[in-house]
């Protein structure tokens, strides 16, 4: 493994893994609606398709559609166990770099929100390729007839999004997930937003803590929720820019057939080359 | 885990992937349990040609699992008294899962592993199969 690997490697397992770990199950209880570019996608696919979801966390795209088997994988042995309830598939705890797949195996295969928490570009990269290698090369002669791959990263551009982020700012990023102590009574204001409470509030750039204006619109989003109770993890992620996924696919060996920008995230359906 | 699933899983180590010898992965001290699931005759037809059968047969001698016919089914045999043709533009008839089908399902789909190990014929590697799921995780040295 190279150095420059190794040390991508350690720094996830810190700022990726680790705190999906411990925030999974609040995590998992914000994640309940899919996206509709996803939800399309997995419809589209005939009865009796198989595909991977790679990143699967809590299992909710596993929900989409019954006609079709899906074998899920996520690096969080906590999330898998909400991912495991989603009949008729299944799911194993994996790593999105070392999939135990048979290459080629697979009709479709879906990553969500998962390929921008690879830290270096040539990890990211590799990510997509082994996300590529899953599908089915087409078949002689006919052009497209290969299994197509789904995949979701977060945008820099988000200009009307309250995180502030957008074209030309820093693009690996320190997320917070904000969870609110237990034994607090939540304020009735805040019972009605329940999907913003723990959601994400932003910070730009890696020091968060030394930054006064973010800090300070920090304290206004968790004044009510009493910050002192409360529990901030931060998560590493890496804004694709427009472009850069369709670039990390090209590179991975892969050819882009549609892609598009929904709701703050770039996304990409992409087969072998 | 379903018996399904392991079709379509290999080793995690990547030289092992593209050596024949790793796959399937060897079922080893498994415990066995029977997860009722809903039966779906159109979905068991079309997944009939991404199995492999004389692996699948392997897995089920493993488990200790009645063998499977030495043949992989056809869509035809999985219907009570057989698939029935149809005019252009005509519903088909209800069709009902003959007792192969059900064999099938009972097999691939509701026979799941709960505790126990999954192990490479290559490299020899044994990942943990703990509460119905199967951890692929490498050792940092194995990556």
């Amino acid at each position: 493994m190279a150095e420059s690997d190794a040390a991508g490697t350690t720094y996830e397992a810190e700022h990726v893994h680790e705190v999906y770990e411990q925030i999974a199950s609040h995590f998992s209880s914000t994640r309940y609606k899919p996206w509709p570019i996803v939800e399309r996608f997995l419809k589209e696919q005939p009865n009796g398709a198989i595909g991977a979801d790679v990143g699967c966390g809590n299992g909710k795209y596993l929900a989409v559609n019954k006609e079709v088997f899906i074998v899920g994988s996520d690096r969080s042995t906590n999330l898998v166990t909400f991912a495991k309830q989603h009949k008729p598939h299944d799911v194993v705890v994996a790593d999105n770099l070392s999939l135990p797949h048979p290459p080629h195996s697979f009709d479709f295969a879906i990553s969500i929100a998962v390929v921008h928490h690879l830290s270096t570009p040539a990890r990211r990269v590799e990510a997509v390729k082994c996300i590529l290698d899953l599908l089915r090369p087409s078949q002689q002669g006919v052009s497209g007839s290969g299994g197509r791959a789904l995949i979701y990263v977060w945008a820099l551009e988000q200009k009307s999004s309250r995180r502030g982020w957008d074209e030309g700012g820093e693009q690996d990023v320190m997320v917070p997930w904000v969870m609110t102590a237990k034994k607090e009574k939540a304020p009735k204001k805040k019972k009605q937003q329940p999907r913003k409470k723990g959601d994400e509030t932003i910070h730009g750039g890696a020091n968060v803590e030394n930054e006064p204006e973010e800090k300070k619109e920090e304290q206004v989003e968790t004044q009510e929720a009493k910050p002192e109770g409360d529990k901030t993890f931060l998560r590493y992620y890496h804004l694709y820019r427009k472009g850069e996924l369709e670039s990390d696919i090209e590179q991975a060996g892969g050819s882009v057939i549609e892609s598009g920008y929904e709701k703050d995230n770039w996304w990409a359906i992409a087969s072998l080359k | 885990m379903k018996l399904l699933t392991l079709n379509f899983l290999t080793c995690a180590i990547k030289t092992c992937k593209t050596q024949a010898s790793s796959f399937p992965l060897h079922p080893k001290d498994s415990e066995l349990e029977i997860i009722e699931a809903d039966m779906n005759l159109p979905f068991l037809k079309n997944i009939l040609p991404r199995l492999m059968w004389e692996e699948l047969r392997l897995i089920c001698k493993e488990l200790g699992l009645p063998d499977l016919p030495p043949t992989a089914p056809t869509p035809n045999d999985l219907v009570e008294g057989g698939i029935q043709e149809v005019a252009d533009g005509q519903q088909p008839a209800d069709e009902q899962p003959s007792q192969t089908a059900k064999d099938l399902h009972r097999v691939l789909l509701e026979t799941c592993i709960q505790e126990g190990k999954l192990v490479c014929g290559c490299c020899g590697h044994e990942y943990a199969v703990k509460e119905g799921v199967a951890n692929f995780l490498l050792p940092g040295h194995l990556v």
